[in-house]
């Protein structure tokens, strides 16, 4: 019997062909991709930090944020500057500068994260309802949308913080349903061009509901562009509290929000006091840093089409 | 081209309209009665019912609705709770203020990131693409109002060469500081953009034939491919708009510019509701007209977009 070599070559083949590639999700892809950006890493890394300082802070520091250090280690605790016992130095107050930034964390990452909350739950069902059914209901939330971007975002949101009481969960829902306009507007978007996808088609076909049609199909399919959205209004809204706190509309003394730690070191800062004002604006820096380029590396990873 | 502003104005109505209603509700419902907070303790009845009358405050809520609608439509914005002064009389004669403000601010924004985001592209990878793109990403995240106080401590306190805030005798040097101060975030994103057209346009098959027809390396960069980098830029200056009226709250309130900006703060702590409302009403105007105009200006760069 003579061996024909050509058939042994197709065996070869087909057993190279047999050992199968292992299957990535998309999200694993924007993993893989995402950890060779350096810099995206380097914001994930400032993000990470910052929320685990904020998480851990009794840890970090001895000193608590509301204590008025002068009626124990009397008038030198008042406005000393930085050194080995306080290391931002303390306030007019005597309070430990370091702590308060540390603690101010809390704040500025509560706010971002769940006014952004707020906001993707109120953007992304109605941006996907306004692009899926289109006609009258996308006429009314398109116009809703078009009236909160022209309507000025600081003074919306001053109206609404400055004649309620000074709370919290007031800031969150103020901030976030001011923000939900830019999360429905991507959405709607994406949503217009999905819906045109033969998988929509063969779902509609197959007679789903509307419902689990765009919370099934559509909507996972527009998840990568509204992630990159919120992780960068995030940091967009730790900016807009810190102003807010500046101008005094916002987080409420004594609790150690960043923006009114600058406006109260204002006086000092000008008699060269700098550390009360200097301080809380490289934390807000390094998070919104953070945050800003966390999103963009996402924005690259999650949708390669964008990258040059 | 006519018939696309005509069409464009048309489609601004509603936007506007809805802008006075949401104005109306959100000055509406504040807790607290505005004639009572006017005349503070020194309130009696029949002062406060006599208040009440002038500022149409005792007729039904759906009245004073349909009357603010239809004043507003008519740019009648009452009269000051505070000093009876016509609201478009104090916005006219806040606008210079803001305009310069608006106008510098925007020139350096421009200025400097079309020069920066140029350099960034033709000398990619190199240190000075480098250096520019950290300072820009650095410029996004950096709060406006913590980067102004700085500008405050370092020209005014320090060097001496700004003699401080406020607006003096009118002179423009008043103007710098806080022009440089709104001008940083927008002069990073238009940075970024150039950089990004820009390497993206440098590609193309048009500029390298006006390479190999031995045009000048200038002439490439600066005549063939910066006009069609413009675009991008073009549009997020009209995003801008949003950005700039909001930081004009805060830069105006910093360097203590009497401003459209520093007026609405000041109609906020006062509940001066009218003047509110007005302004709001104004910016948003603005905002609508000049992203109008960004849309009718894209012909200017790119002769291929014609509106029909």
């Amino acid at each position: 019997m003579e061996t024909r070599p050509d058939l042994q070559k197709e065996t070869t083949v087909t057993k190279t062909k047999n050992k199968k590639r292992e299957g990535r999700s998309l999200w694993m892809d924007g993993w893989i991709r995402l950890k060779k950006n350096k810099l995206a890493m380097f914001g994930l890394y400032l993000v990470i930090i910052i929320v685990l300082a904020a998480l851990f802070a009794p840890f970090i520091t001895k000193y608590d944020p509301y204590t008025q250090l002068i009626w124990t280690e009397g008038r030198a605790a008042q406005l000393s500057p930085p050194s080995a016992k306080h290391w931002f130095g303390t306030d007019v107050y005597g309070r430990d500068i370091f702590t308060r930034v540390i603690y101010g964390a809390r704040i500025s990452l509560q706010i971002g994260i769940a006014s952004v909350l707020i906001s993707v739950l109120i953007g992304v069902p109605l941006g996907a309802i306004a692009g899926y059914y289109g006609g009258l209901v996308d006429d009314v939330i398109s116009w809703l949308i078009n009236v909160i971007f022209a309507f000025p975002f600081l003074l919306f949101v001053l109206a609404i913080v400055a004649y309620l009481p000074p709370s919290l969960i007031i800031m969150y829902v103020a901030i976030g349903v001011v923000n939900w306009a830019s999360i429905a507007r991507v959405v709607r978007g994406q949503v217009l061009s999905v819906k045109e996808k033969e998988y929509v088609e063969a779902a509609n076909a197959l007679g789903s509901s509307d419902f689990r049609v765009i919370f099934k199909h559509i909507l996972p399919n527009v998840l990568a562009p509204v992630i990159v959205q919120a992780t960068l209004r995030v940091g967009n809204v730790i900016m807009l509290e810190a102003a807010l706190s500046f101008l005094g509309f916002g987080v409420q003394p004594p609790e150690p929000s960043w923006g009114y730690m600058i406006n109260q070191g204002r006086q000092f800062l000008l008699a060269g006091k700098w550390w009360w004002s200097v301080f809380p604006g490289i934390a807000i820096m390094m998070l919104v840093l953070g945050f800003n380029l966390l999103g963009d590396g996402l924005r690259d990873a999650l949708d390669p089409r964008l990258k040059q | 081209m006519y018939t696309y502003i005509i069409k464009r104005l048309m489609g601004a109505v509603p936007v506007i309209l809805g802008v006075i209603a949401l104005v109306f509700i959100l000055t509406t419902i504040v807790p607290g009665d505005p004639a009572r907070l006017m005349m503070g303790q020194r309130g009696d009845p029949e002062t406060i019912e006599l208040i009440r009358k002038e500022f149409g405050l005792d007729k039904p809520l759906w009245y004073q609705f349909i009357d603010f609608f239809r004043r507003a439509l008519t740019l009648d914005l009452g009269k000051s709770y505070r000093n009876n002064m016509l609201v478009t009389q104090a916005i006219i004669e806040r606008i210079p203020v803001t305009a310069k403000l608006a106008a510098f601010s925007m020139g350096i924004a421009v200025i400097l990131g079309v020069t920066f985001g140029i350099i960034s592209a033709v000398k990619q990878y190199s240190w000075l693409d480098y250096g520019s793109m950290l300072v820009a990403m650095l410029g996004i995240s950096a709060p406006g109002f913590w980067v102004g106080l700085l500008l405050i401590v370092l020209f005014c306190v320090k060097l001496g060469w700004i003699p401080g805030t406020g607006t003096g005798e009118g002179e423009l040097i008043y103007y710098v500081l806080p022009s440089i101060t709104l001008g940083v975030r927008p002069a990073a994103l238009i940075a970024r953009l150039t950089r990004s057209s820009m390497l993206e346009i440098i590609r193309q098959d048009y500029v390298r034939t006006a390479r190999a027809k031995g045009l000048s390396e200038r002439v490439v960069v600066l005549k063939h491919a910066l006009r069609n980098a413009m675009i991008p830029v073009i549009t997020i200056v009209g995003i801008q708009t949003a950005y700039f009226l909001s930081g004009a709250i805060i830069t105006e309130q910093l360097f203590s510019l009497p401003g459209i900006g520093r007026l609405s703060v000041e109609a906020l702590i006062n509940r001066d509701f009218p003047i509110i409302r007005g302004v709001i009403l104004f910016m948003a105007l603005l905002f609508v007209m000049i992203n109008l105009l960004v849309d009718l200006s894209y012909p200017l760069f790119d002769p291929r977009i014609k509106y029909e």
